[in-house]
């Protein structure tokens, strides 16, 4: 159930006692990888070490399965164009790949806390201070996204509801109005919070 | 002890607050009121989030115009919306969070964060996401993520009003454990009965000042 949203997911696999440093890395290399091999027999044994690592980390099917779930439809008509335009074997290269980042994207995530990769990225980007940044106001805007998807999924859920009560269940505007309302006061407010919480000062 | 010394604030064209003079060093203190009386705003003056546009407040013996940084490291804000101020996915990382920059280490954090949610009954939530919570779990995890500063002051703003019947109570019997002075704002009545002090607001002025009875009666009689 944890990971349905894209959230760390508890465990004490070797995949989540890696530093959140090495699993970044990892994936930045593997990704880079990924973009530049076209050979299928490659991609396969790609497919069989992420689904290895996926194993390993015992977070379960459905947690493993909410990580590529959502880019479903994506990866079908990409896979459809691709074959129109470039045959089956690049379609079937391209969704692949495209497949794979996702799903190990999603297991750096499901495995490594929120807090963990903010001071990875606090690390990482301390030298960004001679140019005026504040690395840890970068780190919280990740956080801050990360949080802000159920957060928007409740918003929407709610005026979804108001809309369906009222009977304008097809109008555009009578969704994306309040929706748009209410993001942005639960944008003051969460500022309003972080400055009592002390994050100005 | 809270101090307000001729306090105005106007928003835009309106005088939210007018003339709030009054000193608070009783340790429950409500203030209630109708919606637009200036309730919220006097409980953001308390840690600087909304500043006087005449007159000063004083918290703990600073003036909250020149030392909001430091009031703030002593006054705690629970909100009305929970959903608002969790900021880190997790529980344990929302309540870490608030211990970052205070030069703990990893496992002093991991031990207050830890003590912490066992007294507020969230311990075995530790990991789950915080979005997966109650209503009534979302507002303690937010009290917890301000109880664990240890602040001097606590500063609630309708705390009890998205809660039910059961975490409404449950949030009432900690309040009256908690050792910190507490400011609450309050529609729930119920919650002022054993407070020490309860204020009415209205129109931005204190019209009412006293015991729990006499102050929630006078209130009852504007509100008819």
């Amino acid at each position: 159930m944890n990971g349905l949203n894209g959230v760390y997911v508890p465990g004490t696999s070797p995949l989540h006692r890696l530093p959140a440093g090495v699993k970044l890395a990892g994936l930045a290399v593997a990704c880079t990888v990924l973009v530049l091999v076209s050979s299928l027999v490659v991609l396969a044994g790609a497919a069989v070490v992420v689904a290895a690592l996926y194993a390993l980390s015992r977070v379960g099917t459905a947690a493993a399965w909410a990580q590529v779930r959502p880019v479903r439809w994506l990866a079908l008509a990409l896979f459809a164009m691709q074959w129109v335009f470039a045959g089956l074997p690049g379609a079937a290269a391209t969704t692949s790949r495209v497949v794979l980042v996702v799903a190990l994207a999603g297991l750096v995530t499901i495995t490594t806390r929120t807090s963990a990769m903010m001071a990875t990225l606090e690390r990482c980007l301390r030298p960004a201070r001679f140019v005026g940044l504040d690395p840890f106001r970068l780190s919280l805007l990740l956080s801050l996204t990360v949080r802000s998807v159920p957060v928007m999924a409740a918003l929407a859920t709610r005026v979804r509801e108001a809309q369906r009560a009222r009977g304008v269940e097809r109008s555009l505007r009578a969704f994306a109005v309040p929706l748009v309302v209410s993001a942005l006061r639960h944008a003051d407010a969460l500022g309003e919070a972080l400055s009592a919480r002390g994050v100005d000062d | 002890m809270i101090e307000f010394a001729d306090v105005h604030v106007r928003l835009g064209q309106r005088d939210v607050l007018r003339g709030i003079t009054v000193a608070l060093p009783e340790r429950r203190v409500g203030v209630v009121g109708a919606n637009g009386s200036g309730k919220s705003t006097l409980a953001r003056l308390v840690n600087g989030l909304a500043l006087p546009t005449a007159g000063s407040v004083t918290v703990l013996g600073l003036d909250t115009r020149r030392h909001a940084a430091r009031i703030r490291r002593g006054v705690g804000f629970l909100f009305t919306d929970p959903d608002a101020q969790i900021v880190m996915p997790t529980v344990a990382e929302d309540v870490a969070f608030s211990l970052r920059r205070r030069g703990l280490s990893r496992e002093e954090v991991e031990r207050r964060v830890r003590e912490v949610l066992d007294r507020y009954g969230l311990g075995g939530h530790a990991d789950h996401p915080a979005h997966h919570l109650s209503g009534g779990q979302k507002q303690l995890l937010a009290l917890c993520s301000v109880m664990v500063l240890e602040p001097d002051i606590l500063v609630m703003d309708e705390p009890t009003t998205l809660l039910d019947l059961r975490h409404s109570r449950q949030v009432a019997g900690l309040l009256r454990e908690l050792p910190q002075q507490v400011l609450a704002v309050t529609h729930d009545l119920p919650l002022l009965a054993d407070f020490d002090r309860v204020l009415v607001l209205d129109e931005g002025r204190i019209v009412a000042d006293g015991a729990p009875a006499e102050a929630i009666g006078h209130y009852r009689k504007l509100m008819s």
